[in-house]
């Protein structure tokens, strides 16, 4: 099966200080793959940098077919890329509603679309906030609508970023049950946590990394048989 | 008295609407793309220059307004595409130094292409008269027209940006431009036709203040700086906050210059309560400006998250 998504040795910088050194990675279509290390080691950044948000300066991003490396973000977004983003960064002065449906599309005719009563009926405490604005909700609830909000442009891939940081246990509970059923449904999805134990259950493979380069990798087993690496590397 | 007073009131309103449609654009283009831009004016006075020359070529106002209004919107979109999209990285400073230039380009323009004397625009007899608005007022047609209209821009603008795809996305832009392009928005073609729409109503403004004053060189710098004055009061990115502010401006400045004299006249003697009330009325919405500033620094409606 070839891949959805291929990152290939990217260096990125914020102005002249280099984050990623030959960063690379891979994800194939219906697999659900996370992306751990400790604070400030440039999870972010990969994703940024596949959105084209902070842009690679050297090596090769491709989605599907197309190289993607250098895009504007909304153009890595139309062919299929949907971030829920480190921080929810729900749109304040739009309601509930409004932020779902305002960015909403189905840009590559997925045959059951995502549609804000389907997200609804993925998180009913969405449904009586619906006509609240973004920013009197919850951490939990923004968390929720961030996910919908991404799911409603219809994505090849769902990217998370910190998705269940500052959550409420239960909360929590909720966002890892709702990736699963994602899962179930075939949706590839790329996860930056902190939390190995629910992504070890949840995760296809797992990517570890330090200092902007990936230094270990591998499946779900195997990262439970290794403390030595949860230990050096994510501080467990 | 009280029908003085109204009759003043609808002054007031009648210049504010103006002045909201100027203050729209300018806004909406402040709110999203954080851009600071003079040369609005320019586009308020070339819509009057081109409902002039449009009015003069086919004979008849309406025409030549219908025409007027998408060359106006045609031209804002050319200014942003080839001079104000290199503008969006640079700081505030640099904006309004380039925009400057703009402003004096097109007053040269202006010069240029449609003479230094300036242009009148004539008006169907019907507008030329009156209207009885109410029993014992009557009213100019055309400063009526002008209320009408100027209200019904408004109610476009609220239903545009309350409850259209578009209004949200534009809102959403005012708060998280990033974030917007990160969910597969073209950033740049929505504030391209923001800005179109922004263009438009500016000319609309010229051309429907045209037929009072006349069309010349520079008519759009001086309305300009009370737009900007109306942003700033009335939230930046906020077009609720732009009608509220500019409606509040117009009708203090027209009451004020209207019955401060009177007021100050019955304690002072009458050539220096002239003076005084000139002075006052002039200061008044400055004075408004720094008192709304004092009691809420973003503005009366700012735009969240900014
Ligand atoms: N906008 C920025 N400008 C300059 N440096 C930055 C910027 N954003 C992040 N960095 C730096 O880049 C490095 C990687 O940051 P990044 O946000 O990618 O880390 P992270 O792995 O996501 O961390 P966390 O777990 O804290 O979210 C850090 O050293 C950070 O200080
Ligand atoms: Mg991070």
């Amino acid at each position: 099966m070839t891949d959805l998504l291929t990152v290939e040795g990217i260096d990125t910088f914020y102005g002249r200080s280099q984050v990623l050194f030959g960063m690379s990675l891979s994800i194939r279509a219906g697999e659900v793959v996370t992306l751990m290390g400790r604070n400030g080691m440039g999870k972010t950044t990969t994703i940024r940098s596949i959105m084209g948000l902070t842009p690679a300066s050297r090596g090769r991003i491709g989605f599907r077919d197309a190289d993607i490396r250098g895009l504007p973000s909304y153009r890595v977004a139309k062919i299929g890329v949907g971030l829920v983003p480190e921080g929810r960064q729900i749109f304040p002065n739009l309601s509930v509603k409004e932020n779902l449906i305002a960015t909403a599309a189905n840009r590559n005719g997925a045959s059951q679309p995502w549609t804000y009563e389907r997200v609804i009926e993925l998180f009913p405490r969405l449904a009586e906030r619906s006509g609240n604005m973004g920013n009197q909700l919850s951490g939990g609830e923004q968390q929720m609508l961030a996910v919908g909000r991404a799911l409603m442009t219809n994505p090849h891939l769902l990217i998370l970023d910190e998705a269940t940081e500052g959550l409420a246990p239960l909360i929590r509970l909720e966002i890892w049950q709702c990736l699963e059923r994602l899962k179930q449904a075939g949706q590839a999805i790329l996860v930056v946590d902190k939390n190995v134990g629910a992504l070890t259950k949840l995760a296809d493979r797992h990517y570890v990394i330090e200092k902007g380069r990936v230094v270990w990798q591998g499946n779900s087993a195997e990262l439970q048989a290794a403390p030595d690496i949860q230990h050096r590397y994510l501080g467990i | 008295m009280l029908l003085l007073l109204f009759e003043q009131f609808l002054n007031g309103l009648q210049i504010g609407l103006l002045l909201f449609l100027l203050a729209a654009g300018l806004t909406l283009v402040f709110g999203i793309m954080d851009l600071v831009n003079l040369a609005h004016g320019s586009l308020y006075m070339m819509g009057a220059y081109f409902a002039a020359v449009f009015t003069q070529w086919t004979g008849n106002f309406f025409l030549g307004a219908l025409l007027a209004l998408p060359a106006g919107a045609l031209l804002g979109i050319i200014v942003e595409v080839v001079a104000l999209r290199t503008l969006y990285t640079r700081d505030h400073l640099d904006q309004v130094l380039a925009t400057f230039g703009l402003i004096l380009f097109f007053n040269e323009f202006a010069r240029v292409v449609f003479g230094a004397g300036g242009m009148a625009i004539e008006l169907p007899s019907w507008l030329e008269g009156q209207v009885e608005i109410m029993p014992g007022l009557p009213y100019p047609s055309f400063r009526f027209l002008i209320i009408v209209v100027g209200l019904g821009c408004a109610g476009f603008l609220y239903l545009l940006v309350q409850k259209t795809r578009l209004g949200m996305l534009i809102r959403a832009g005012a708060s998280n431009r990033e974030m917007v392009g990160a969910l597969g928005i073209d950033i740049k073609l929505l504030f391209t036709l923001v800005f179109g729409l922004g263009s438009a109503l500016a000319a609309l403004a010229g051309l429907m203040s045209g037929p009072i004053t006349t069309v010349q060189i520079g008519m759009g710098d001086n309305i300009l700086i009370l737009a900007l004055v109306v942003i700033v009061i009335g939230g930046i990115g906020s077009i609720r906050g732009a009608f509220i502010a500019a409606v509040a401006i117009g009708v203090i400045d027209t009451m004020g210059r209207a019955f401060l004299p009177n007021m100050l006249g019955s304690f002072l003697n009458p050539s220096d309560a002239g003076t005084l009330a000139q002075a006052l009325s002039s200061m008044l919405i400055y004075i408004l400006m720094a008192a709304v500033l004092v009691l809420r620094p973003a503005g009366l409606f700012p735009a969240p998250g900014r």
